[in-house]
């Protein structure tokens, strides 16, 4: 088998080499496909990843909360989210709720999977922002109240401060795996790094070096994200509290 | 909204089209599953064993599958075992394959952590009674590793069977295939979903009970 690495430089329409990789005006290479492919894997993951923090901190915090009803909706809400496959609520979002309600039907598949993927790892968000706060001993909770701060309040200013900064390495495994699946999308034709890689192996036949490409990208974005939170978990570092100074 | 009407899915239909994919999805797990904690195992001994030379392809392997999206391992796979071997083979056989071989590397990193969760004194009693390497594994450590690991062992068998919904990327007939092509034939593809997702919710929610009660009781013991 040998390598045949000119397949990126390749026009998509015409199958013609273009020299220096770039094809100008309405064509494009496969090159210039990869990186839009990829383009759209970082979009649909950070904005999954921004829906995912928001809605998985609230569910989090919900369910340490003491009102019992809140504290349910919370739980339910994590276990309805974390006991059915990424790729059937993708479908869910995809073809079952504008099924449903015909107003959604022009809702982009990419806005849709954005939530399919947030709302999946909320539940998984909101197990780590629990744990983080259980974690924190109880006298805490209390000496909060204690001095007259209101629930609310002993949450802001005493619980959440420690709990974030102790869930920030869960978190960060987490932010990687959402790179990883966002390549589910590929199910519903969001044109993302998976999707591209099977068009192109079938309309090339070079599928290793189509592969090894995409692979390589999904490697680099993932240990960008790890880098990235390193910065954050240093910053955030409160001197002589767990975690300092490794 | 428009109205959903279910009556189409009654027993004659789920027979004919979703048991075959219900069937598929629990082999695959199973023979994941049993497949990839024997790897697993074994991986693990390697990155434990103290030899550089078995570290670093154990940990090499783990760590190269544990980064790659699993959708992509799958069409690897399914791209490079006709390609290596010549072999021309089904998607079925394919994803049985993609499945041991990358589940293994996450039932590994359980397994290590189960390994190291044994006491060393255990070890050095075993060696001090005279047994040998392989004997103090069988039959002191593992056998301790492997009740201590149960509850992530299964809860990770649990992610498994949500992620053999993606042998979609390939056209195999799993659970979730048996579920579309009925709601493609009777054109109801939004009550086959919803009812496709009630399905796997109720197996893998009853199953994830089931763990937490064995996880309380493998507490007690301990």
């Amino acid at each position: 088998m040998s390598w045949d690495w000119q397949v990126f430089c390749k026009d998509t329409v015409s199958g013609e080499v273009v020299a220096g990789c770039m094809a100008g005006g309405r064509d494009v290479t496969y090159l210039q496909w990869m990186i839009s492919a990829w383009g759209w894997t970082l979009s649909v993951a950070l904005l999954a990843l921004l829906v995912a923090l928001v809605l998985g901190s609230l569910v989090g915090i919900l369910r340490t909360v003491p009102n019992k009803a809140l504290a349910f909706f919370g739980e339910a809400w994590t276990e309805l989210f974390r006991n059915i496959p990424l790729l059937v609520q993708i479908f869910l979002w995809y073809h079952v709720i504008p099924g449903i309600f015909l107003s959604l039907r022009s809702v982009p598949s990419f806005v849709l999977v954005v939530f399919a993927l947030g709302f999946f790892t909320s539940a998984r968000v909101s197990e780590q922002v629990k744990a983080g706060i259980l974690a924190l001993p109880r006298g805490q909770r209390y000496a909060g109240l204690a001095m007259g701060l209101t629930l609310p309040q002993t949450y802001r200013y005493v619980l959440l401060p420690m709990a974030f900064r102790i869930v920030i390495p869960p978190l960060t495994s987490e932010s990687m795996n959402i790179i990883k699946n966002s390549a589910v999308a590929f199910a519903v034709s969001v044109a993302e790094l998976t999707m591209f890689a099977m068009q192109a192996q079938e309309e090339t036949s070079r599928g290793v070096e189509v592969y090894l490409a995409v692979t390589a990208l999904y490697f680099i974005s993932a240990f960008a994200i790890n880098r990235v939170a390193l910065v954050i978990e240093k910053k955030v570092q409160i001197p002589g509290t767990f975690g300092a100074g490794r | 909204m428009t109205a959903l009407d279910f009556r189409f899915l009654n027993w004659d239909v789920i027979t004919s089209f979703v048991t075959k994919g219900f069937i598929y999805s629990v082999q695959l797990t199973l023979v994941a599953m049993v497949g990839g904690v024997i790897l697993g195992t074994l991986l693990a001994l390697m990155r434990l064993s103290g030899k550089k030379w078995l570290e670093m392809p154990a940990a090499f392997y783990v760590n190269t599958l544990r980064s790659i999206p699993l959708v992509m391992v799958i069409l690897w796979f399914f791209l490079l075992i006709p390609l290596l071997t010549g072999l021309r083979m089904g998607a079925e056989v394919s994803a049985i394959i993609t499945f041991t071989v990358f589940e293994a590397a996450y039932y590994s990193e359980i397994m290590r952590a189960g390994i190291q969760s044994v006491p060393r004194g255990q070890v050095y009693a075993g060696y001090a009674v005279g047994m040998n390497y392989r004997q103090t594994m069988q039959l002191i450590v593992l056998p301790q590793a492997f009740r201590n690991m149960l509850p992530v062992l299964l809860t990770q068998t649990i992610i498994l069977f949500q992620d053999t919904s993606l042998v979609y990327a390939i056209g195999a007939y799993d659970l979730l295939k048996g579920f579309e092509v009925a709601g493609k034939n009777f054109n109801r593809p939004v009550e086959t979903y919803l009812v496709a997702a009630a399905v796997y919710f109720v197996i893998c929610f009853s199953l994830s009970m089931l763990v937490r009660r064995l996880q309380k009781k493998i507490q007690i013991i301990r």
